[in-house]
């Protein structure tokens, strides 16, 4: 611990000299470096959504030249292990020694309520590829804090309407038992108005689901709807296949069970499942095209939704550096240019609220197996045009 | 709750329950004989997991794939015995929760250098993946029931090794009696390797059956490793009867735990177990008899 520490000064101290040399950026002049830090989860069980942003950004940064409005770009990536102590340790980092300009990534929202307030209050600017938490969106909302990806609730949302346009009338929910699982089956109910069966919550990260499996089979609900991200959800829904439930009672889920990284571990349990999410690798834009191609190409696999949204950070940044004309010390202009959001995103044209959350489609998608035989999402058809968040109003912020 | 629904539950309390003996079996026969306290176990579970399920897609058997990694994972063990855990036997517990602590950022990094930050897919073989109707009314999937046969088989064929053969003879006096065991000029060394392989190779059985089931995945073992922990302490330490018959009934208790309590009592529900079995009878269930 001590020699880990010890090093890590002596590192730090190197880099404090770089970034003294190369750092010249001053208000009124356009500045010949662009430094960005990552901060994400990339151990750990949460290491493959920090991985996938990471890699979806590299690859915007590939597509913008390796510059960001036309000036060179410098990477610093950091781990925040999916803990918040750390993330603050990271953030600082950061943005003491790094003198990073500006700062993206964060996967998870406890992260997030960490790391938020030491990096804007240095005046930084702040790029959430991720983490969406709702006291963020609302009266906590910051001039700095820009997020790329989505409200949390909204994809549940999304789902929400779905079954409520569906005509289901009883659903069954489940979800772990933590704040971004009562979060996502809150958005659910405040856009689905029929009868919920029950609410179950069970253990965060609990491997096994065969006693609730056999609650869920004897309560007979039309639907069930459920949030399990990552490892849980592959869990869920190879043991839901497995229970004979598939057939009997449809499953519906959000983009965060089904997302790409897991279709794989899945397999035949997750064919034909039905989700909803603000993408999907078949939305039919150039942008959208060329960046699935391209990322197939680069990694060797399709890419998730979560590197989709590193990808649209890098090229928000892009577009809000060009809009300042290079002027990353001018605050106001960079803000602005943020504002305008001034790119074609992967899914088609992006506009930030007042809240600085897009606003955005949702999609309500389909796992299938394409036709060189790999799982992958087809959109259906459209949950929401142009959504905003049910928090965007209780931020004071206008502009 | 209706008889059906009961009698379900009472399957699936029973298959947690032996998944957790087979983990709890290994780690309870290092624990006593050896008195090593091994947080890595979950790693060996894990690898187990992650063996077969190559192995599974090289060969395309599942049978084949067990038959295979548990060799492997015997060898696994030993190697990880020799090579590391040997230095601690004679350091106090705190060290060794400190060593085998680094063996899981080992393992946890040396899967994802191997077999990439992913989850690992495990197909569940096509002739266990039917239900079948065990009366009117009551089906249950196939895979399940031979999980539970599975770990009864293995915890009787245990019960035989430990009460009827020379091997667990020496398991026993080991467990009593450590310094008399060596002093009487039995090649401790060797005992501690060959239950060390045992115990990894019953970590890697429960990692193995469990992959169809679960997701295979870095970390995969922490969860289990501790409620394997729970089923030992209650159990009694180095006692495999203990490890059984605790092991049953925290499958149980959890399984309807969770059904019954609401969700942050169910959480807590088998810690409560624990102590109040730890109350009544503060070393554990079947204690090991120390002399």
């Amino acid at each position: 611990m001590k020699q880990k520490s010890l090093l890590g000064i002596c590192f730090g101290g190197l880099l404090l000299v770089l970034v003294f040399s190369v750092n010249s950026a001053a208000s009124g002049h356009a500045a010949d470096k662009v430094k960005v830090g990552f901060i994400a989860t990339l151990s750990g069980p949460g290491a493959s959504l920090g991985t996938d942003i990471l890699d979806g950004f590299k690859l915007g940064l590939r597509h913008c030249g390796d510059k960001l409005g036309g000036i060179p770009v410098e990477l610093v990536t950091g781990d925040d292990q999916m803990r918040p102590e750390v993330g603050v340790q990271v953030a600082s980092r950061m943005v003491e020694r790094e003198r990073v300009d500006f700062v993206t990534g964060i996967v998870f929202s406890n992260v997030m309520m960490a790391v938020a307030r030491p990096i804007l209050d240095q005046g930084l600017f702040l790029i959430s590829a991720n983490a969406g938490p709702s006291l963020l969106a609302g009266d906590q909302c910051h001039p700095n804090l820009f997020t790329i990806s989505w409200q949390n609730d909204q994809t549940h949302e999304a789902m929400g309407k779905y079954l409520q346009d569906q005509g289901i009338k009883r659903v069954y929910l489940m979800a772990p038992d933590y704040q971004a699982g009562k979060d996502g089956l809150t958005g659910f109910k405040r856009y689905f108005e029929g009868e919920v069966v029950a609410e179950v919550y069970t253990r965060v990260n609990q491997p096994d689901y065969a006693a609730e499996l056999a609650q869920l089979r004897a309560a007979k609900p039309d639907a069930v709807f459920v949030f399990y991200p990552g490892g849980m959800g592959i869990n869920f829904v190879k043991q839901y296949a497995q229970a004979g439930l598939k057939d009997e009672i449809p499953l519906y889920t959000t983009a965060f069970t089904l997302d790409q990284s897991v279709l794989a571990a899945m397999g035949d349990a997750a064919l034909g499942l039905v989700n909803a999410s603000f993408w999907s690798p078949d939305l039919d834009n150039p942008v959208n095209q060329r960046f699935v191609a391209d990322f197939r190409e680069t990694y060797n696999r399709l890419p998730s939704l979560f590197a989709a949204q590193g990808y649209d950070a890098a090229l928000l940044m892009d577009s809000a550096v060009r809009s300042a004309k290079g002027q990353i010390g001018d605050e106001d202009k960079l803000r602005e240019g943020f504002r305008k959001a001034d790119f074609q995103s992967v899914r088609g044209d992006f506009r930030f609220n007042n809240n600085h959350f897009p606003i955005q489609n949702f999609y309500i998608r389909q796992v299938i197996r394409n036709d060189e035989g790999i799982l992958t999402n087809k959109i259906l058809g459209v949950a929401f045009t142009d959504h905003m968040d049910a928090y965007h109003q209780q931020c004071p912020m206008k502009w | 709750m209706d008889p059906v629904l009961l009698l379900t539950q009472v399957l699936n309390g029973l298959q947690f329950g032996v998944m957790l003996f087979l983990m709890a079996a290994g780690l309870t026969l290092i624990f006593g004989v050896m008195n090593l306290i091994n947080l890595a176990h979950g790693s060996l579970y894990m690898m187990g997991a992650y063996l077969a399920a190559t192995l599974q897609q090289k060969t395309g058997s599942f049978i084949a794939a067990i038959f295979l990694a548990i060799p492997l994972t015997v060898l696994l063990g030993m190697l990880v015995e020799t090579l590391a855990l040997r230095r601690l036997y004679n350091r106090d517990h705190l060290d060794q929760v400190l060593a085998t602590y680094g063996l899981i950022l080992f393992f946890n990094e040396l899967v994802r250098m191997v077999w990439g930050p992913q989850a690992y897919f495990m197909a569940l073989p096509q002739f266990l993946s039917h239900h079948i109707q065990i009366f009117s009314g009551l089906t249950y999937p196939v895979y399940r029931l031979v999980i539970i046969g599975v770990g009864l088989g293995v915890g009787a064929g245990l019960y035989g090794l430990i009460h009827h053969t020379r091997l667990g003879m020496l398991i026993r006096a080991g467990a009593s009696n450590r310094e008399m065991v060596n002093a009487l000029g039995v090649n401790i060394r060797l005992l501690y390797t060959l239950v060390f392989g045992l115990g990894a190779a019953l970590a890697g059985l429960a990692g193995m059956l469990a992959g169809p089931l679960m997701s295979v995945e870095v970390g995969m073992g922490e969860p289990i490793l501790i409620l394997a922990f729970v089923v030992i302490v209650i159990g009694g330490i180095g006692s495999i009867q203990g490890a059984f018959f605790a092991a049953v009934l925290v499958g149980v208790a959890d399984t309807f735990g969770r059904v019954l309590l609401p969700p942050g009592l169910a959480s807590m529900g088998i810690y409560i177990l624990m102590a109040g079995v730890l109350c009544w009878r503060p070393e554990g269930l079947f204690p090991a008899q120390r002399t």
